[in-house]
């Protein structure tokens, strides 16, 4: 092991991370705001994603594409909430599991429906498929980078939004008291329909980045949207600097895990049998985690509500 | 009084339904996977069926198709649907080995046929083989170990090696370096429906390999693909067919080619079967047939063959047909083994550019003849 696979390693856990707080924010956000759990998150993911390679392969500019990602992802949210999810915030919690879960079939099949079953073909553009040298002489993946790049630039963005502009003085109203803000004179349904929107645009654009690098394909959300509910647990739901957190923090231990527990086992244990032990542990390791940080704080590290 | 005439009206209308086909039609049941992830191999292997028995131009078979969406427990109800409600003949169809073990052990054993056009799992090869269950496609070792094989014979020394963490990833890894026979250069493990590989990219850039062999299937092993190519890192790239089918590796595009891959079949095979199977799968589906087309369409013409000696309905004459397994296979030749699995040929292909700008596999040639499972010695049917 050397300073240079930790080094790329970190950076490795960093991109995760962003990638899931792109997730994490628009879930924690809804779920902060309208005191919603929205199953269906994956599936504006995998809107983002599939709409990014059709608009890409039909006008051969990735940035088009990603625009289209981004936009398309938060008009399906919006029409989305306008239609299922404003019925749903007075429900108990699992009536909204279960229409969201319906989402998730619908909107599968539905994707299957138009575009068939084979995944889509979408890589990363020319401009951004070169190599940035690492001290040490490995060799970065430039895309990579440009993804963690967005992740900062987004995660200024909400902090922005929800502390410097009257959007985000309404949103954080509505997080601590929902009845009032409306009492107010604050129309609050355009303000829910805004705030999802903008969750589901922001999957979307995690969807379209990392379908250049991962395959585009029916299903493709739910992986992440499991990932995506153990940062909000952790970071305390409802809060954006806790998703932030949250999620550099699975990203980074997700990432070394996987790659220094097998070493690590490998000094007391045969090869074959480090690597299944240690793989083993690796896969469980953010579970763990998050099962330590709500033994010690059972509210997450952020806890929007107090 | 009333009750009685009621249940009496409910047997015959069983009755009814139990005799409404003929006698000496067939049924055949098909569960497959055609939806959700993964529903490409399912999809494929259907097309390619139902094809072979519309050119056979046979109107005395019946193929029922349900789609088991990858889940054990819906293919299970499917399997007892086809059994009690419908009485087919035959079933077929299962893509998945988990899918199998829940399914084909129950079956084979209530007395029907069940011929594999895809999942191999070992036990079915080994202690737990039936008389009535026949695999068409392979044991879920061969295309591995013969890559392990091939790679030795080409002067590989040092593979690094790359699988998820599950059953038919580790036999995977095991299979490979059954045949490879020397040391590797590492094993990594993934998590199975794993998206993000720059960890394992990392190691084994770090790592001493001089070349790299992985099995990650369906959309796993296009992430894998792009990644790796968006790497930097120059090892050779070996795996099994499963991560290089034509569906596969459009989507992946430019970075899998140079990749060769171990396969029981190729679209550019050269018999007349074949030539014949390729240019009427385009032609009726306007695409080209994946591995798993070919085992289908094979399946069915085993199905047909042995239909021309016997009705299933006399169980032992249409087990004896099908063991003969005379028919003309679009891999060329084809056997079963002792355990009713087959030994056959399989083949290395390379990915290459197409002409029509696409990627596609172009077979470079036989890299173990004739290979057998490892599991017959434990079969005792």
């Amino acid at each position: 092991m050397s300073a240079t696979l930790l080094l790329e390693q970190l950076i490795n856990g960093l991109q995760l991370g962003t990638m899931l707080f792109l997730m994490a924010s628009g879930l924690t956000l809804v779920f902060g705001v309208m005191g919603l759990i929205n199953l269906a998150h994956g599936a504006f993911y995998m809107v983002g994603a599939y709409l990014t390679a059709a608009v890409t392969a039909a006008s051969g500019s990735f940035l088009l594409g990603l625009a289209a990602g981004l936009s398309g992802a938060a008009a399906v949210g919006a029409v989305v909430e306008l239609v299922v999810i404003r019925r749903l915030y007075h429900r108990p919690h699992l009536d909204q599991v279960l229409a969201t879960f319906a989402l998730i079939l619908i909107f599968s099949e539905g994707t299957r429906w138009l575009f068939g079953s084979s995944p889509l073909w979408l890589n990363t553009p020319e401009w951004l498929a070169g190599h940035v040298p690492l001290p040490g002489g490995a060799r970065y993946p430039l895309y990579r980078l440009v993804i963690i790049g967005v992740g900062i630039a987004v995660a200024v963005g909400l902090w922005w939004l929800i502390t410097r502009t009257r959007l985000g003085m309404r949103v954080r109203a509505g997080e601590s008291d929902r009845e009032m803000i409306g009492a107010l004179g604050i129309d609050i349904s355009r303000l829910y329909t805004a705030v999802f929107a903008l969750g589901a645009g922001l999957a979307g654009l995690a969807g379209a980045l990392v379908g250049a690098l991962q395959s585009v394909q029916v299903g493709m959300g739910e992986p992440v949207l499991i990932l995506a509910f153990v940062v909000i647990v952790i970071g305390g739901i409802g809060s954006i600097k806790g998703a932030l957190l949250g999620a550099v923090l699975v990203g980074v231990v997700d990432t070394l895990g996987r790659v220094f527990l097998p070493l690590a086992f490998r000094a007391v244990l045969p090869p074959a049998e480090a690597t299944d032990v240690g793989a083993a542990l690796a896969s469980m390791l953010i579970y763990i985690l998050m099962a330590v940080i709500l033994a010690f704080k059972p509210r997450g590290l952020f806890a929007a509500h107090d | 009084m009333k009750q009685i005439a009621r249940l009496g009206a409910g047997l015959l209308l069983a009755a009814g339904i139990a005799t409404a086909h003929a006698e000496e039609d067939v049924r055949i049941g098909m569960i497959t996977t055609l939806s959700g992830g993964g529903s490409h191999l399912g999809v494929d292997v259907r097309d390619a069926f139902l094809l072979a028995i519309e050119q056979s131009g046979r109107e005395d078979i019946e193929v029922l198709v349900q789609d088991d969406a990858r889940k054990p427990d819906l293919a299970r109800s499917l399997a007892n649907e086809f059994l009690q409600r419908d009485r087919v003949d035959i079933m077929t169809g299962i893509i998945w080995s988990n899918l199998a073990m829940a399914v084909v052990p129950s079956v084979v054993r209530q007395g029907t046929f069940y011929l594999s056009p895809n999942a191999g799992p070992s036990d079915l090869a080994g202690r737990m083989c039936h008389q009535n269950y026949f695999n068409v496609a392979y044991q879920n070792d061969n295309l591995h170990g013969a890559m392990g094989a091939w790679m030795r014979e080409q002067g590989y020394q040092n593979p690094i090696i790359l699988a998820p963490n599950y059953p038919a990833g580790t036999d995977a890894l095991a299979g490979f370096k059954h045949l490879f026979e020397g040391e590797v250069a590492g094993e990594l493990y993934t998590q199975l429906g794993q998206t993000d590989y720059a960890a394992e990219i990392a190691q084994i850039r770090a790592s001493d390999a001089d070349s790299l062999f992985f099995f990650l299937p369906g959309g796993m092993g296009i992430s894998f693909m792009k990644q790796w190519a968006g790497s930097g890192v120059e090892l050779p790239v070996f795996g099994a067919a499963f991560s290089f089918d034509e569906v596969l590796i459009k989507a992946v595009g430019e970075a899998a080619v140079g990749a060769r891959n171990t396969s029981l079949w190729a679209h550019d095979l050269d018999n007349a079967t074949n030539h014949a199977f390729v240019e009427s799968f385009r032609e009726a589906y306007g695409r080209t047939p994946t591995l798993y087309a070919a085992q289908g369409f094979d399946t069915a013409n085993l199905i047909l063959a042995a239909l021309e000696s016997a009705h299933p309905d006399d169980q032992d004459a249409f087990r004896e047909a099908l063991r003969e397994a005379d028919f003309d296979s679009v891999r060329g030749e084809f056997r079963f083994g002792p355990n009713h699995h087959p030994i056959q040929d399989v083949y290395v292909r390379e990915v290459v550019m197409g002409e029509d700008g696409e990627p596609t596999n172009r077979l470079l040639g036989i890299a173990v003849e004739e290979i057998q499972d490892i599991y017959y010695p434990d079969c005792k049917m």
